[in-house]
């Protein structure tokens, strides 16, 4: 692997360069991590206390900030009585890895701590129904307005003006909203992803639609297609590789809505496993809830791209991408 | 030099008699005082103005002129695809308003669907006007057959080479059958060798088919080459400046090149087309400046 051709402008990476530098963007921040984590001279903060010796206010487990630790020490050391001991630690809400990544598996077979509580996986599918019902909801309304939105000049005209102004309101604010009128369950959570996904989606897809080649257009006009055989035909194959990139896109922009849709009303799905988690302090499931979702996120996003390269044989950003 | 040639109105009894046969086929294409302006925030541009010929059924018209002169807002008007501001184009006597399938297009950009096989981009004007899929496909391979690209029916377009993308094309326009085929510009994206052998494929398509064809080009020798008759426009606004009969014989091959009526048929239109940009073009016209040197004075290349 020579390394002088990463840093060529724009030159293409050969294939096992990719993978490993693909598989390092991830490898790098746990490094990082593990070096807070595990290396005591590194930060670490504060001071897990082992043997309180005769310091009453101490318990084993407990943390403290080093300076109080010291004066402890310097206290009980003047009284000529036995003295504390712990060892460096970062505060609670830094998890080491493997803490982490025994999170992962704990908190998958960790009962529900309440008896209307959920177990995790029930938490997690919880949390992919709102997305997938809203992510459904805002295309099936978002793609069709934002096709025609590009294909026609006068519905744009009079759908994008507003659609520019509605889309700068934040989602969230419509939670009180929503909850007043869809009460306090699914419906308002749905309600706010569909907010946040709708109005970018008609405009970027509306956006892909103008980029289509017109040549393609015409070429078609010449050999005698007529307005709706036109959409039909060549609008419609013409950006489906482009509109199903974007759907992918908006897919990961749905998902960053998902935790402020839980919080209204009853907060429910992965937010309710991580804000019950939170408040009894178990940030290794915090951490593991977090990362989960990225990891879905991701795979989604994983599992379409390969579903795009099979459907779309002949797109040539595809091909690049692959 | 130009003096020892012959004129390019001279032609022998052959080409006489072929130019008398055309002329007495039935008129396919009418363009009568067409014109076209833009309106630009400057104020309104004529790009045409007062242009008018004729093509009679199986005529090879190419049309050429110096860039502005508007030969690509002439093709696209006769398509279809642009309004024009007046006059009229008739089609077999009735006139044409919007695109049609009875005037086919080939673009020099190729635009071949890419979601679609080859076979399916030939379809594609025989489903829309209403074939069934069979028939459709049957239709489309006899086409390829002709062409010799039936081994690339299942291919995409991005699988082939540009050549083969515009043999596509071309088949994917004929396909149609329409009375006139209007090209524009359709071999400037190839290179030199491929465009030479497209052309002569191109003469040999014109030959077998029933087709009336509106070739654009800015190449004279390419235009020659291929045309019964050339229709020299000139720029600022497009206007027709000369129709010129070519009395290049046929059948025609690439040896025809250095013959007496090819050179003064383009000694003509070069005389044409360099009058045309001097008159309407002076800023592009000036002298090009003596370069200073910039190397040691014994240091030649020549």
């Amino acid at each position: 692997m020579r390394q002088h051709d990463w840093f060529r402008v724009h030159k293409p990476l050969s294939r096992s360069a990719k993978t490993f530098l693909g598989i390092l963007s991830f490898v790098l921040p746990v490094v990082v991590w593990s070096i807070v984590s595990y290396v005591p001279q590194v930060w670490h903060p504060q001071v897990n206390i082992t043997d309180p010796g005769s310091v009453d206010y101490l318990q084993v487990d407990m943390r403290m900030d080093r300076a109080g630790f010291d004066q402890a020490v310097r206290e009980a050391q003047a009284a000529h009585q036995a003295v504390p001991q712990g060892h460096p630690a970062n505060p609670i809400y830094l998890p080491a890895p493997d803490e982490v990544a025994r999170a992962f598996y704990t908190s998958f077979t960790m009962p529900p701590q309440t008896a209307d509580g959920e177990w995790l996986s029930q938490s997690l599918w919880h949390s992919i129904q709102i997305i997938f019902w809203g992510f459904m909801i805002s295309s099936i309304i978002g793609v069709p307005l934002g096709v025609l939105c590009g294909t026609y000049a006068a519905i744009a005209r009079i759908s994008e003006p507003f659609i520019e102004f509605f889309r700068y309101l934040p989602a969230p604010a419509f939670g009180a909203l929503a909850v007043a009128i869809l009460g306090i369950y699914d419906g308002p959570k749905i309600t706010i992803i569909v907010i946040g996904t709708l109005f970018q989606q008609v405009l970027i897809i509306s956006n892909t639609t103008r980029n289509l080649d017109i040549a393609l257009v015409e070429a078609s006009l010449t050999l005698g297609a007529r307005n709706s055989q036109l959409l039909w035909h060549v609008v419609l194959p013409g950006i489906l590789p482009d509109l199903y990139r974007d759907q992918r896109i908006l897919l990961g922009w749905a998902w960053t809505y998902l935790i402020v849709a839980e919080l209204i009303g009853t907060t429910s799905g992965i937010t309710w496993f991580i804000t019950q988690q939170a408040r009894y302090q178990h940030f290794a499931n915090v951490y593991a809830a977090i990362m989960m979702i990225g990891i879905i996120g991701l795979g989604f996003d994983m599992i379409l791209a390969a579903i795009g390269r099979r459907v779309f044989p002949y797109d040539p950003a595809g091909l690049k991408a692959a | 030099m130009s003096n020892l040639l012959p004129s390019h109105l001279e032609q022998s009894d052959a080409v006489r008699a072929r130019f008398d046969r055309i002329k007495a086929r039935e008129v396919i294409l009418q363009v009568e005082h067409l014109s076209k302006s833009f309106v630009t925030p400057k104020g309104t541009t004529l790009a045409l103005d007062d242009i008018n010929f004729v093509t009679h059924r199986r005529e090879f018209l190419c049309i050429v002129g110096p860039s502005g002169c508007g030969k690509s807002t002439l093709v696209r008007i006769l398509a279809g695809l642009e309004d024009k501001s007046g006059g009229a184009v008739l089609l077999d006597g009735k006139p044409v308003d919007g695109p049609g399938r009875d005037r086919g297009m080939v673009f020099q950009g190729y635009t071949l669907f890419p979601w679609a096989t080859v076979k399916k981009n030939v379809m594609f004007g025989l489903q829309i006007n209403g074939s069934d899929r069979v028939t459709a496909e049957r239709e489309a391979l006899q086409w390829l057959q002709l062409i010799g690209l039936e081994k690339f029916a299942d291919a995409y377009p991005h699988q082939l080479s540009g050549g083969m993308k515009q043999r596509v094309a071309i088949v994917r326009a004929l396909a149609n059958q329409p009375r006139i085929l209007l090209m524009d510009e359709p071999f400037g994206a190839l290179d030199a060798q491929t465009r030479c052998r497209m052309q002569a494929h191109l003469l040999e398509i014109w030959k077998k088919i029933d087709i009336t064809i509106v070739f654009i080009t800015h190449d004279l020798d390419e235009a020659i080459f291929l045309a019964d008759r050339i229709l020299v426009l000139s720029p600022h606004p497009g206007r027709v400046q000369e129709l010129i009969e070519v009395p290049v014989s046929r059948p025609r091959s690439a040896s025809q090149f250095l013959s007496p009526e090819f050179v003064a048929t383009k000694a003509r239109l070069e005389t044409l087309i360099h009058q045309a940009t001097a008159v309407h073009l002076p800023e592009d016209n000036d002298d090009y400046p003596i370069v200073m040197r910039l190397t040691d004075v014994a240091d030649n290349v020549e």
